[in-house]
């Protein structure tokens, strides 16, 4: 035999095995655990801050990122593919035969080896025998062939649910199909186009126009999945397909409008619904069809699926008060902007850049302290960053109502120098009209050296004796003045630290204690005065007061970790949405479907369909009948059909 | 010719007896009632799929008389029950017969309780070899079944009260597919158990279901997931009512499957050998109960690509959960193959369907605890 020959058939054999087929399941089931353990298509910063680059370079190499589209993934279906033909066209022939064959050609001779088999003594009437047997054959369902022997004897072979080998053809068949549908739908002209060097991803953001033309996808791309955002009013004629760390531009022979985008919201907060009411524009459109899609009910237009996917800010219009934080005055000034501009704040070597980046007029987040309670919506909240001459920027989000957190109501406000970490929250304790004014007007007197005196004075008046000495009274007012000194110019830290320098260490404790007590009764003299600016009614000494001063002054300390001088109150919006929506062409989703059919018709006849054999030999030379009975399944149902048949047919012989 | 008679099969229709027609009847009936009443709720599909499940279920009850029965008496009680909350929420905690026994809330924590009850009496029933005893415990994992069916019928009911737009099937989170996954996987035993007389083998499934109840206790209990909750918009349609079942009979039954395997693989190994059944018999059941099993899995995996392309942009999105999805399904896929085409039988494919149990519980569970994705209506 020539080697070669021999060698493509053993290839073939084993490419055609079971057990290679087994081995490729195994191997598909592995990778595509990979693909769950390891989020996928993650921005690629994320991936080399969490492996490092080393790792990073190996796993992008690999094409960890993106497993269900790498080379060697589909290399293995394809495999799966070719396996899986070949067993059809290996098989098919033989399945074909043994659905079609009665297997008439059984001797007696053989049947007897069989280890299903028994043996009846013809005792009625041959002719009537043979009709009844037949008969019995009909009623179980069996088809059957009579076939006269050499020596008189008659064979009648028979069979029932053949059918069953469809199944093995059905299921098989159904693989190769789906697949295909798979490979069709995959982003296969892409990638030898990227191969050959026609085609490269666009990593930098770039207005459309300005996308290079290699890194657009023509109108007859035969299948994508992009996206599209689409603010309230604007109209696009390309989806954004993103491929690694990249994305392309996919031309679409249409454009698609937004007139309205809506959120419906349950009584408890949760989202309801999305809707978008979308217009089509297409040259060949006398009119322009106008639908409203929403989720699970998509627009499919020229074979492009349109579907409701998300939201997001498109570019919501913003009113702030703006507190300069270490600033002595209790007066806000005003600042606009909208969500994806910027705006700026001081100036000179002080300037800070506003990027607007977000708002989000609902957020619906479980208060409670152990987590059990409901989640509630606490009112819309603004995402912004603050970047100073040097590029260095913090990003903050403060929410526009006050929140209320153990009973008490706060404005929070979380920053954090990268994506990374979690919002560090600061807490301003809101005033009895819910509003920011009143730890304002605190805050602009504990940073107003000119009013020190003044409640130095007052504590003093209240705490000392009329009677009390002068020197003593001066002294008590002079370190009153001294310690909010300190405290204005870093909070409890500040004062920690002086404590530190000052007092020996066995004293520190006795000493903090006695400054915290001081600075609680000195901001209650502060938040009155800063009252009193602003014609309030008074605070009065009661336990909701001293909580209230504890909350200021925490405040008021942690204010020094902001990370910038400014605090953002949002005060005005003008909500504007954007929609997201997936745009799909799928020319390969009709043959998934066909072969999920096809899938399910295998598996129900390869399961559910028993392939089952009877011979019948009957010998009048001998008064014989011989009975055989076959399955290329044995099991218990089997055994069971074959008992009661043998007594049946006894019956009927005998 | 007489004796042709003796062996004549008989077609089903020719079987049926006016205790059949009857029910089938009142199942018809039933569904025309729904319809008529709540027609302008339902889209065209949720018709068909009315009209389909008074058809499927009087076909089951025909092949099944016990689970007609089943189906009779869920209706029944359901019934009674939403007679006794009279369009109030709030009467499910005052009412007697409602606080005690048929809130959606009670009837599934008698339905926990008696699937308890179930395991030890079935183990005891094993353990005195007592065919009585054995009896029992079948009779009491009717009954938590019949409670189970009870609580999700009125939990269906009592969403509505919540508020008309927050009303849906309860198969919408882990707690309620929990509750349907303890359903499905003891029907499918106690099918088997009348088929081919496996009394014994009660104790072992009922590990499983147990299992899953103490995840139901937990979860009510420490996370008060048992309160209703509306359904996000990707869930708002009509695929859920057969994705979310066809996809828990999969899970049953291979959970079944795994349990014999057990006793399979214990048996095997000369522990209880002499009470359980022999050897072919939970071979067979392991390999019935894993075909049937397969067979859904994969209908639902097809019908959820279906839902997935309508809802999310494509039918295959390698998600976590379609991903271990089709991982579950090449595991079984793999196991029958060794079966059918090799002919393997023996303490491989037990060993096999029992790892397979872990693979498919991280399917159902693994993924929503430990993996993101779309699928993430399930949180822990």
């Amino acid at each position: 035999m020539n080697p070669k020959l021999s060698f493509t058939k053993n290839f073939l054999d084993l490419l055609s095995s079971m057990r290679f087929a087994v081995s490729l399941l195994s191997v598909l089931g592995v990778a595509s655990v990979i693909g769950t353990v390891l989020k996928q298509n993650e921005p690629y910063e994320n991936y080399i801050v969490k492996f490092g680059q080393f790792w990073f370079a190996l796993f992008e190499y690999l094409g960890l990122y993106d497993v269900y589209h790498s080379v060697w993934f589909l290399v293995i279906l394809l495999f799966l593919v070719i396996s899986t033909s070949l067993c059809i066209y290996r098989n098919t022939p033989a399945m074909l035969k043994e659905w079609r064959t009665f297997k008439d050609h059984a001797t007696e001779k053989s049947l007897r080896a069989f280890s299903h088999q028994a043996t009846f003594n013809l005792t009625a009437d041959y002719a009537d025998t043979k009709q009844n047997l037949l008969h019995f054959l009909n009623a179980k369902g069996f088809k059957y062939k009579i076939k006269a022997q050499e020596d008189g004897s008659e064979l009648i072979a028979a069979k029932a649910g053949t059918h069953q080998r469809w199944g093995y053809i059905f299921t098989h068949v159904a693989m190769v199909v789906i697949l295909f549908g798979g490979l069709l739908d995959g982003n296969l002209p892409f990638k030898v186009q990227e191969m050959l060097g026609y085609k490269r991803i666009e990593t930098l953001d770039l207005p459309v126009s300005k996308v290079p033309a290699e890194s657009r996808m023509s109108v007859s791309n035969p299948s994508f999945r992009g996206n599209m955002t689409l603010a309230e009013g604007s109209t696009h004629n390309v989806a954004f397909l993103r491929v690694r760390d990249g994305y392309l531009v996919q031309e679409l022979p249409f454009a698609v409008g937004l007139k309205d985008f809506r959120i419906e919201h349950y009584a408890t907060g949760q989202p309801k619904s999305f809707e978008s009411d979308l217009v089509i524009f297409d040259p060949e459109l006398k009119e322009p069809i106008t639908k409203t899609i929403s989720v699970n009910h998509p627009l499919t237009y020229k074979g492009i699926a349109i579907y409701q996917s998300d939201f997001q800010d498109g570019g919501t219009g913003l009113k702030f008060n703006v507190w300069n934080l270490f600033s002595p005055s209790d007066k806000s000034r005003e600042l606009s902007g909208a969500i994806f501009d910027e705006g700026a704040l001081g100036e000179g070597d002080d300037l800070l850049r506003v990027e607007y980046n977000d708002f989000r007029k609902f957020n619906i987040i479980n208060m409670s302290p152990d987590g059990k309670g409901k989640p509630h919506n606490v009112g819309p909240n603004v995402t912004y960053k603050l970047r100073d001459s040097r590029g260095q920027a913090i990003e903050y989000v403060t929410y526009m109502q006050p929140m209320q957190i153990d009973g008490k109501f706060y404005f929070l406000s979380g920053m954090r120098e990268t994506v990374q970490e979690d919002f560090r929250y600061l807490r301003i304790p809101a005033d009895e009209d819910l509003s920011i004014d009143g730890f304002m007007g605190f805050r602009a007197v504990m940073l107003d050296a000119s009013k020190y005196q003044e409640i130095a004075k007052r504590i003093a008046k209240k705490s000392l004796e009329d009677s009390a000495n002068p020197e003593i009274k001066k002294q008590f007012e002079l370190s009153l003045v001294r310690l909010l000194t300190i405290f204005a110019q870093g909070g409890y830290s500040e004062v920690a630290k002086v404590i530190e320098q000052s007092v020996p260490e066995k004293e520190r404790e006795a000493s903090a204690t006695t400054y915290i007590k001081m600075v609680n009764i000195a901001a209650y003299e502060a938040y009155n005065m800063g009252l009193e600016l602003n014609k309030k009614p008074l605070l009065k000494n009661t336990s909701e007061t001293e909580a209230l001063m504890r909350d200021s002054l925490n405040a008021f300390s942690d204010m020094f970790f902001y990370g910038a001088p400014y605090y953002l109150q949002l005060n005005q919006f003008e909500h504007k949405e954007a929609s997201g929506l997936q745009l799909t062409k799928s020319p390969g989703q009709k043959w998934v479907y066909l072969g999920s059919v096809i899938l399910v018709l295998g598996i129900f006849s390869m399961m559910y369909i028993r392939e089952r054999r009877i011979w019948l030999y009957l010998k009048p030379s001998a008064n014989e009948v011989h009975f055989a009975m076959a399955s290329n399944r044995k099991n218990l149902d089997f055994e069971k059909e074959f008992s009661l048949y043998r007594e049946q047919l006894a019956g009927i012989v005998s | 010719m007489s004796n042709t008679l003796d062996y004549q099969q008989k077609t089903l229709l020719q079987r049926l007896n006016w205790q059949d027609w009857l029910y089938a009847l009142v199942v018809v009936a039933g569904s025309i009632f729904a319809f008529v009443k709540y027609a302008h709720y339902m889209d065209a599909y949720e018709v068909a799929f009315l009209f389909g499940a008074a058809a499927l279920f009087s076909y089951l009850g025909w092949q099944w008389k016990s689970l007609g029965k089943l189906v009779i008496a869920v209706g029944v009680l359901s019934l009674a029950s939403i007679a006794l909350y009279q369009g109030d929420q709030t009467r499910a905690t005052e009412v007697f017969f409602l606080k005690f026994l048929i809130s959606s809330q009670s009837a599934i924590m008698w339905m926990n309780v008696l699937f308890v009850l179930a395991m030890v009496t079935y183990w005891f029933a094993l353990y005195r070899r007592s065919a009585f005893t054995a009896n029992v415990a079948s009779a009491l994992t009717w009954v938590a079944v019949l409670f189970g069916f009870v609580g999700l019928m009125v939990r269906w009911y009592e969403s509505y009260l919540i508020g008309v737009d927050v009303g849906h099937i309860p198969v919408s989170n882990l707690y309620e597919v929990f509750v349907l996954f303890c359903l499905i996987t003891a029907l499918l035993y106690l099918h088997y158990e009348q088929k081919l007389n496996t009394k014994q083998l009660g104790g072992f499934v009922l590990l499983v279901i147990n299992a899953a109840v103490g995840f139901i206790l937990w979860y009510t209990f420490d996370r008060e997931a048992h309160n209703i909750q509306p359904l996000v918009p990707a869930l708002q349609s009509y695929w859920m009512k057969i994705h979310v079942p066809a996809n828990f009979v999969g899970y049953g039954a291979f959970s079944l499957a795994a349990m014999v395997a057990l006793a399979y693989l214990l048996s095997s190994k000369g522990v209880l050998t002499s009470r359980l059944p022999n050897l072919e018999i939970l071979d067979d059941l392991m390999y019935k109960s894993i075909a049937v099993g397969f067979a859904f899995f994969t209908i639902a995996t097809i019908l959820g690509a279906m839902w997935a392309a309508e809802a999310w942009g494509g039918y295959w999105s390698w998600d976590p959960k379609e991903t271990w999805a089709l991982i579950v399904w090449l595991n079984y896929a793999a196991w029958l193959h060794l079966r059918m085409v090799k002919g393997l039988r023996g303490p491989l494919l037990a060993w096999w369907s029992l790892i397979g149990l872990i693979i498919t519980t991280f399917a159902f569970l693994g993924v929503n605890m430990f993996l993101s994705g779309l699928h993430s209506y399930g949180t822990l």
